[in-house]
């Protein structure tokens, strides 16, 4: 399938450069609608990487490129199972997710994350499975995981720890605090810097560019230096699906859910 | 004498970059208004003030330093400790 008009996300192919967009007010949080999605995408993925050099995710919406997992439909899920039906849904749903992203981290394709705005959470895992990372200037990232008592689960610490110094990781994890895109490029998070509106043509103009190269020289040089952490993400979901358990975390997402003053995202 | 002078410039940066980006005439905005009120943002939007006034002042302000701030006089002095 070379187009696709989604409730979450949309793709087409245009001129060898696969566009996937998110597109689900009010901010791209990732539920169970855009994983299905994701799943169809990654389905047609082995045959759209056949036509096209690379591959770019960028956001339709003004708020950002994502703020995350959907926490609300997560709490909402959660909140009529049993405790042991509860961590089975949610490693389900992060198995589901880990096998999107890994096929996204994997694929053959050159793939940018053309970022704007909250890269947040699930939002910034999603983009750390892509080779590079262009940011508007407005860009910001965030793992505000610890503040639910959580990990991320989307598999990012493994891909940053892959991407990034250590000291580098424990700062954005630890204290859970977020950084622009000046900052996440002094680090090596971000490849390039974009004005405020221009990161996706900035990140056309690089998939142009990427498309001059020899497809299987390309791949097999990613193949090379981008090794998928496996070991790692499968720690990870175990980490989360144990640290779910515990009584802080339904206590922070009841917290973040029914917070209605004006600073859910804000520590 | 200096530090309050460059406390004020501060303060009138953090209010001009906020009224022109947020579309609220300079003059109805007060260092001791409650921010989120008077631009009528909610927390994302915040959090583009605060990559605005970071790009602006050229600093890192973390944003659990921003945790119970609502004024722009309090804002202001956060980004002016960081100077």
């Amino acid at each position: 399938m070379k187009n696709f008009r989604g409730e979450a996300i949309s793709w087409e192919l245009v001129e060898g450069v696969i566009e996937l967009a998110l597109h689900r007010p009010p901010a791209n949080e990732i539920g169970s609608v855009t994983l299905k999605e994701l799943e169809r995408f990654v389905e047609a993925l082995s045959l759209l990487e056949r036509d096209a050099a690379a591959l770019i995710i960028y956001s339709q919406l003004p708020s950002g490129f994502s703020a995350g997992a959907d926490l609300r439909e997560l709490y909402e899920k959660t909140q009529s199972m049993r405790s042991a039906d509860r961590v089975r849904g949610v490693r389900e749903f992060l198995e589901r997710i880990h096998a999107v992203f890994n096929a996204i981290d994997g694929s053959s394709l050159t793939t940018i994350a053309a970022v704007h705005g909250v890269t947040f959470g699930g939002g910034f895992e999603l983009a750390l499975t892509c080779d590079l990372i262009i940011a508007d200037k407005m860009a910001r990232f965030c793992f505000p995981e610890l503040r639910l008592g959580l990990i991320p689960g989307f598999g990012g610490i493994p891909r940053l720890k892959r991407d990034l110094g250590n000291a580098v990781v424990r700062d954005l994890l630890l204290t859970g605090r977020s950084i622009n895109a000046s900052k996440a490029q002094s680090v090596g998070l971000v490849s390039q810097m974009a004005a405020e509106g221009e990161a996706l043509r900035v990140a056309r103009s690089t998939a142009a560019q990427v498309r001059k190269f020899d497809r299987r020289t390309s791949a097999a040089a990613k193949r090379f230096i981008k090794p998928i952490p496996q070991e790692e993400l499968r720690l990870e979901i175990k980490i989360f699906c144990d640290l779910f358990t515990q009584p802080a975390v339904e206590e922070g997402l009841r917290k973040f859910v029914e917070n209605t003053t004006v600073q859910p995202y804000l520590p | 004498m200096k530090n309050m002078a460059n406390r004020d410039q501060t303060l009138n940066e953090v209010l001009a970059l906020a009224s022109t980006h947020f579309k609220v005439p300079r003059e109805t905005l007060a260092a001791d208004d409650d921010f989120f009120q008077k631009l009528g943002i909610d927390s994302l939007q915040a959090l583009e003030l605060l990559t605005r006034l970071e790009n602006h002042f050229h600093v890192e302000l973390p944003d659990y330093e921003l945790q119970g701030v609502t004024d722009f006089r309090t804002l202001a002095e956060r980004i002016q400790a960081r100077l």
